[in-house]
């Protein structure tokens, strides 16, 4: 039976599976709950400063997207902060804490960017017996109009200057969380290693409008017939985190940096994902929003089965595995060539490949009057277009060619040897082989 | 009224009125909006998609499925009755299963298709609640065109002679517009008088006068009608129905599976509708099946399907079949009825079991008798009437091309025509495409 355990930047936990700062984790009875369930920790929805609390509008704070049957694929919020008093969520990390050791309980934080405000917090926060603290840097609408969250995280120096503090006034383990609303997510990434972080953790969500409202043109969720961008969540983000999560894991100068992986994590399979790409544990919010705290269960069983069936006995075994395979689009092998393949046998004659072969690439399908499909290996660049469009899994494959063999679209016969980019003839930056 | 299904003989209210509500309610609910979205979403987009090909109507069925799951149901309608003005009682009563349904790329693959014809009900019933209709008719052109009978392929025919800009008028024998969507289909098929509002939603369309009560024979000739008007479009059907040809079919509760089908439509109170405790009906077709059912439905105890073949040459679909053994009809194969017994009215059937020989279909020489209260006929109909002077063919009207018939001037489609498989379906495209033909020849 596989080790589940997670040790994460000194803090365990039974699984890798967190509940990310958000509703889910705004007070007790809910963290109470999702401990029993059995999700491995917590991080308690973002903490503010003392003081009246903040405020949520009185309206929708949550828009969606569908896939067919209501199937939630995409979530947005315009909720703030916690908007609970601070000495309230204070007391209560601190019962959740003492009753539930075994379980990781870190507290998201975000007050002004000055250094008094972080002083007079972090010693409030520690004397709760909680495991680590999480700068959001990352809400991108409401707090961030004042200031904070990813106003802060949009600016490398901020962040670095906010976690030094941290680090210089609280004892606590300091994970910074980082805004996908930027161009290039390295860089606050150093800021952060910068200023001593212990981990970060990403991504937080994404600018984002749901839809409009084509009677009131209004966007969605709507407010009075306002709305504002809210922050995107769910399944549809976990391509762009996971690509934000590898470009850390990889970046040299922050190779090594813990990272807690978030966005769409909805599945086992998602988690062991995001953990091969370096992350060493995984926060889930949406799925827990969509389905209840009980899908942990199949998270755990699901990873659990995995690894064994791969003889992974923890689970760092696998993190960041991936990551040596994620390079620069110029490092990929020109000297690979696939082709199409269809398995007629699983073909269900639906034409698809065909439709998007012929009417939007390199018409190379053939089609003949009795619906054979069949792929033309002179004309295939081996794009995968027709795999993506199939209905049939495993219907569409691509096959590799042998070296040795003729690629009939060049005429020219496969080439055993890696080439690349970088010395590719046509390249005007190619240097000359040797001469 | 207590009666029961063991009542004796033939005998009226044999449910409680519920019981006979519920069992001629509709057969198919139709889809809710999100029913009907998750429908859709099953569709595959085909490219030169095969349900298209088997559609007789050659109906766009991606395309109307596609904007039913983008939410513009009427948009998905117009699509339908761009190529089946009748695609809402299609969407009732075609065998999908073995048109659209049967090639669905899901069907071939995992056995269960996209549900063409619900979703193609859903988007139709949504248009036509509307009470609007898509369509205008051209410029007057000043021809007019006679359209002898208002069924399917005839009303096909008018709406687009109509549209074109031509004048038509529809003579019609029975009552009521519709021909057999009005009185040939069962009930639960076509609920609500669903047959007259789709004639009603129809003629919205304008330029088309309806004179019910004539018929070729009885008030009309085609040598009239080829004289008055620029071309006459024969949508007749098949009023005649075959002879058991068994001894002793003379007698009383012994009648024609379309009559007691019509009888039934038209009924406003089914409990007064009077049906035998032991029914049998023979034939292979869905005649057969839709008068064992509902038979079946009114409180009948026994009800039988007697075919004389192999269950393989039934014309009754598979699912026909399997609706008719669903509701308790049983169904026999290879025999055939040799004599009628009873004293005044029906009592028993006696058939003799058949074999199929090198000579055809023979009698084995073995029989055996089934109690009959009341025996339907459900062995085919036939062209009854035709005006003189048409070449048939078969037994029905000759055509060639787009419903052409041997006669200048005159065309015809529907069952009373040759080609086709006696579909409403088929009929609507044939007189949309004989239409299409007039219109091209008087212009």
């Amino acid at each position: 039976m596989a080790d589940l355990s997670s040790e994460f930047v000194g803090i365990k936990s039974p699984n890798p599976f967190w509940l990310a700062s958000a509703p889910p984790t705004d007070k007790e009875y809910n963290v109470r709950r999702a401990f029993e369930a059995g999700w491995g920790g917590v991080v308690w929805k973002t903490l503010g400063e003392e003081g009246p609390p903040v405020v949520n509008v009185n309206g929708p704070r949550y828009g969606a997207i569908w896939g067919a049957d209501r199937r939630l694929l995409g979530l947005n919020n315009i909720e703030l902060i916690t908007d609970r008093p601070l000495e309230v969520n204070l007391r209560e990390i601190k019962q959740v804490k003492r009753d539930y050791p075994d379980r990781a309980v870190v507290v998201s934080i975000m007050v002004p960017c000055e250094e008094q405000a972080w002083k007079s917090i972090l010693p409030l926060v520690e004397e709760t017996g909680a495991d680590g603290i999480e700068l959001n840097f990352g809400c991108p609408h409401g707090m961030s109009e004042r200031g904070m969250g990813s106003a802060v995280g949009q600016v490398p120096e901020y962040i670095e200057m906010v976690t030094r503090w941290c680090k210089q006034y609280s004892r606590m383990p300091v994970i910074v969380k980082l805004t996908p609303n930027i161009t290039d997510i390295r860089k606050p990434a150093r800021a952060a290693k910068a200023g001593g972080a212990d981990a970060v953790s990403l991504i937080n969500t994404i600018n984002s409008i749901t839809g409009v409202d084509l009677d009131s043109f209004a966007p969605e969720p709507t407010i009075d017939g306002k709305g504002s961008h809210g922050g995107y969540c769910g399944p549809a983000v976990k391509p762009i985190a996971l690509s934000m999560v590898s470009e850390i894991a990889r970046d040299p100068e922050t190779h090594g940096l813990p990272i807690s992986g978030i966005g769409g994590v909805t599945t086992w399979r998602d988690a062991a994902e995001f953990m091969a790409l370096g992350a060493g544990n995984v926060q889930v919010c949406t799925a827990a929003m969509t389905y209840g705290f009980k899908v942990v269960q199949e998270m755990i069983s699901g990873l659990s089965q995995w690894m064994d069936e791969k003889g992974h006995a923890s689970v760092a075994d696998f993190v960041g595995r991936a990551v040596p395979n994620v390079t620069d689009w110029q490092y990929l092998n020109l000297n690979y060539i696939t082709k199409a393949r269809i398995d007629q046998d699983a073909c269900i004659k639906c034409g698809r490949c065909y439709a998007a072969c012929e009417d939007t690439s390199h018409q190379a399908i053939s089609m003949s009057a009795d619906r054979v499909f069949e792929v033309k290996d002179d004309e295939c660049v081996a794009c995968n277009l027709c795999v993506n469009v199939c209905p049939v899994e495993g219907c569409i494959t691509m096959e590799e060619l042998a070296p040795g063999a003729m690629d009939e679209r060049t005429g020219r016969k496969v080439a055993k040897e890696y080439a690349n980019w970088t010395t590719h003839p046509n390249n005007p930056a190619a240097r000359p082989a040797a001469e | 009224m207590g009666h029961s299904p063991f009542t004796p003989g033939v005998a009226a209210g044999r449910l409680p009125s519920e019981a006979m509500t519920r069992n001629f309610g509709d057969l198919h609910p139709p889809l809710d909006a999100h029913e009907a979205t998750v429908a859709a979403d099953r569709c595959y987009f085909c490219h030169d998609a095969p349900c298209m090909t088997a559609c007789p109507t050659s109906i766009d069925i991606p395309l109307f499925i596609r904007q039913i799951a983008t939410g513009t149901p009427e948009a998905a309608a117009k699509t339908i009755f761009d190529q089946n003005i009748l695609g809402g009682m299609c969407a009732r009563v075609c065998p999908t299963e073995t048109l659209c349904e049967e090639v669905c790329v899901r069907e071939v693959a995992e056995g269960k298709p996209v549900e063409i014809g619900r979703l193609q009900r859903y988007a139709t019933d949504k248009l036509m609640a509307k009470n609007s209709h898509p369509f205008s008719r051209a410029a007057a052109t000043g021809k007019r065109v006679a359209v002898v009978g208002a069924g399917p392929a005839g009303l096909s025919c008018a709406h687009r002679l109509a549209m074109k800009g031509h004048d038509v008028v529809i003579f019609d024998a029975r009552t009521k517009p519709g021909g057999l969507n009005e009185y040939g289909i069962a009930s639960y098929k076509s609920v609500d008088d669903f047959a007259q509002k789709e004639v009603d939603w129809l003629l919205q369309i304008g330029g088309i006068e309806v004179r019910q009560g004539q018929a070729l024979g009885n008030g009309l000739s085609l040598d009239a009608l080829v004289a008055e008007y620029d071309a006459v479009f024969l949508g007749i059907g098949l009023a005649g129905v075959n002879a058991l040809r068994a001894e002793g079919e003379e007698v009383e509760n012994v009648a024609d599976a379309v009559d007691f089908i019509a009888e039934l439509r038209q009924a406003r109170d089914l409990g007064a509708l009077p049906v035998g405790r032991n029914v049998v009906v023979i034939g292979g077709g869905m005649t057969a099946v839709d008068a064992a059912v509902q038979s079946k439905l009114l409180g009948a105890e026994n009800v039988t399907i007697v075919y004389r073949r192999g269950q393989d040459r039934m014309a009754a679909s598979g699912y026909e079949q399997d609706l008719a053994a669903s509701k308790g009809v049983r169904i026999m194969t290879h025999a055939m009825p040799v004599k009628v017994i009873g004293n005044g009215a029906v009592r028993e059937v006696e058939f003799e079991y058949t074999e199929d020989g090198p000579g055809g279909l023979t009698g084995t020489g073995e029989r055996f008798t089934l109690p009959a209260d009341q025996l339907f006929r459900a062995i085919g109909q036939k062209l009854d009437g035709a005006p003189e002077g048409l070449a048939l063919d078969g037994g029905k009207i000759k055509v060639s091309g787009a419903g052409r018939t041997s006669v200048a001037k005159v065309w015809a489609g529907g069952d009373c025509a040759t080609g086709g498989d006696d579909l409403t379906v088929t009929a609507v495209a044939e007189g949309r495409d004989a239409a299409e033909d007039i219109h091209a020849s008087l212009s």
